[in-house]
């Protein structure tokens, strides 16, 4: 840890966007759990409400060669549940860790 | 250091002005880049005097008419951010509604300078002048200056900017004068010309500021294992005012031979007595001091101008030789010791193997009249005490009881 005459006055941050530095995935107590089968975005690339609703970008939705996959960035998903909640299909559930 | 010139004598303006008038005419001179304030007695000609000269186009400064006081703190702390030169204008009620926010200024190292015409607070409610308003605020973070007349209330103001803008600094800073007693007196003021100031302050240059090329953030989060340290940089910063202080002064005086000091002396080198307070109850003491004088009483005063920091050290090198120190205060820190300006000379005196006897009256709450009679009263309780080898801890004078 720093000492007060090595960090920057304030506690201003002078570097811009070094939030990612901060891997919040150490907080989360549930993680989201997809099914491919009823999720609609793997089916015909539609929706996509778990990665517009995610408050920390932890939702990946990648389109390759017309298939569809998804990924969780579990470094920043705080397993907050709000894709979970979103989901209209169903297809998401929490599960302990 | 910028080199400033001796201002002759032909290009100051002479004016009568009142305490908050001259105060207005420093911030206009200074070119302050945006002024939000909300209005409140005693403090309004200040802001009601440069709105007119916004008006009338004399300044560029932008001005926010703020709905209440904790907006105007906030404004002046986002405006600070940016880089602008910043002032305010407040009194009592005012003043303890930007409460929350003047802890940010000063701990975000905001030099927002604010003009505070001392009043009472409530209740019962009161527009008249005591302490109880600044010395609830003494430990906010702020700088505070008390000025004793209006000619001091217009320097103080000019230099308080480069006192709270130094890079070693970086604090905002509390000009105050005394509600009414100065605020609306008219006294004879000397003006410097508008250049003058303009050299002597220079431009705003901030240290860190918001700008949308070179994003920044400002007043984060710190928890346990960060805040600490942010605090022990803000300790540090109040610490160097005293050096910076006499710096700006020094120059100040090269410029126009005026300077006032931490603390003023009067007549103490032989003082067996000495009565300490500060704003306009000094000048007061002074007047006594001149009458007892006369009667071959040995007194003095000591003027205080610096409440924050607190001249310590100066303060017990200036009352040590002397039998009793009696301090005149306006303001009652209910159910403490004693009050706010007699705890810190006590304090200030306790390493000393020998020390003056030190007795607290507390005068003049809620604008009671202080004439030379309480402070002649005060003077002969203290030598009185002194026979007894024993005072009181504090008590009130000028009270019915």
């Amino acid at each position: 840890m720093k000492k007060y005459n090595e960090i920057p006055m304030a506690g201003n941050i002078i570097e811009p966007g070094n939030s990612k530095e901060y891997k919040t995935g150490g907080w989360r107590a549930k993680r989201p759990v997809h099914n491919d089968e009823t999720c609609l975005w793997i089916r015909n690339g539609t929706c996509g409400k778990c990665w517009i609703y995610c408050p920390d970008n932890a939702v990946r939705l990648i389109e390759k060669d017309g298939k569809y996959f998804y990924e969780y960035d579990y470094d920043y998903c705080k397993g907050c549940g709000i894709c979970a909640n979103e989901c209209p299909t169903q297809s998401i559930k929490m599960e302990s860790e | 250091m910028t080199s400033v010139e001796k201002i002759p004598k032909d290009q100051m303006v002479v004016e009568g002005l009142t305490g908050d008038a001259a105060i207005a005419l420093a911030l206009k001179q200074c070119d302050i880049d945006v002024l939000a304030a909300y209005p409140i007695t005693p403090q309004t000609i200040i802001v009601e005097d440069f709105q007119k000269f916004v008006a009338n186009g004399e300044v560029k400064t932008k001005v926010i008419p703020v709905e209440s006081e904790h907006s105007a703190m906030s404004a002046c702390v986002g405006a600070s951010a940016v880089g602008a030169r910043v002032a305010t204008a407040t009194a009592s009620a005012g003043l303890a509604l930007m409460w929350e926010i003047l802890y940010c200024a000063a701990s975000m190292r905001m030099p927002i300078v604010l003009t505070v015409a001392n009043r009472a607070l409530s209740a019962p409610i009161n527009i008249h002048n005591d302490w109880s308003d600044t010395y609830g605020a003494r430990d906010s973070g702020f700088i505070q200056l008390y000025c004793q007349s209006s000619q001091e209330a217009y320097d103080t103001t000019i230099m308080a900017f480069k006192i709270a803008e130094n890079k070693d600094i970086l604090l905002p800073i509390m000009v105050c004068i005394d509600g009414f007693i100065l605020s609306h007196n008219v006294e004879r003021v000397e003006m410097l010309p508008d250049q003058a100031i303009k050299k002597f302050l220079g431009v705003r240059q901030p240290f860190q500021n918001l700008d949308p090329d070179n994003p920044i953030t400002m007043g984060p989060l710190a928890l346990t294992d960060y805040y600490f340290e942010f605090k022990e940089q803000q300790d540090e910063a109040i610490k160097r005012v005293p050096d910076v202080f006499k710096q700006v002064e020094a120059e100040f005086e090269r410029m126009t031979g005026r300077s006032y000091g931490m603390l003023e002396t009067y007549k103490t080198e032989d003082a067996e007595i000495i009565l300490l307070t500060h704003s306009t109850p000094a000048g007061t003491a002074k007047v006594v001091v001149d009458v007892l004088r006369e009667r071959d009483e040995k007194v003095g005063v000591l003027r205080l101008k610096m409440f924050r920091p607190f001249p310590s050290k100066e303060v017990a090198e200036a009352i040590k030789h002397a039998k009793a120190v009696a301090v005149f205060e306006k303001c009652r820190s209910f159910g403490s010791t004693c009050n706010p300006l007699a705890l810190e000379v006590m304090a200030s005196l306790y390493d000393l193997k020998e020390k003056p006897m030190v007795t607290d009256f507390v005068i003049g709450l809620g604008g009671r009249d202080v004439p030379p009679t309480t402070i002649v009263e005060g003077y002969e309780k203290t030598k009185e005490y002194l026979k007894q080898g024993k005072a009181p801890l504090y008590e009130t004078l000028g009270v019915r009881k």
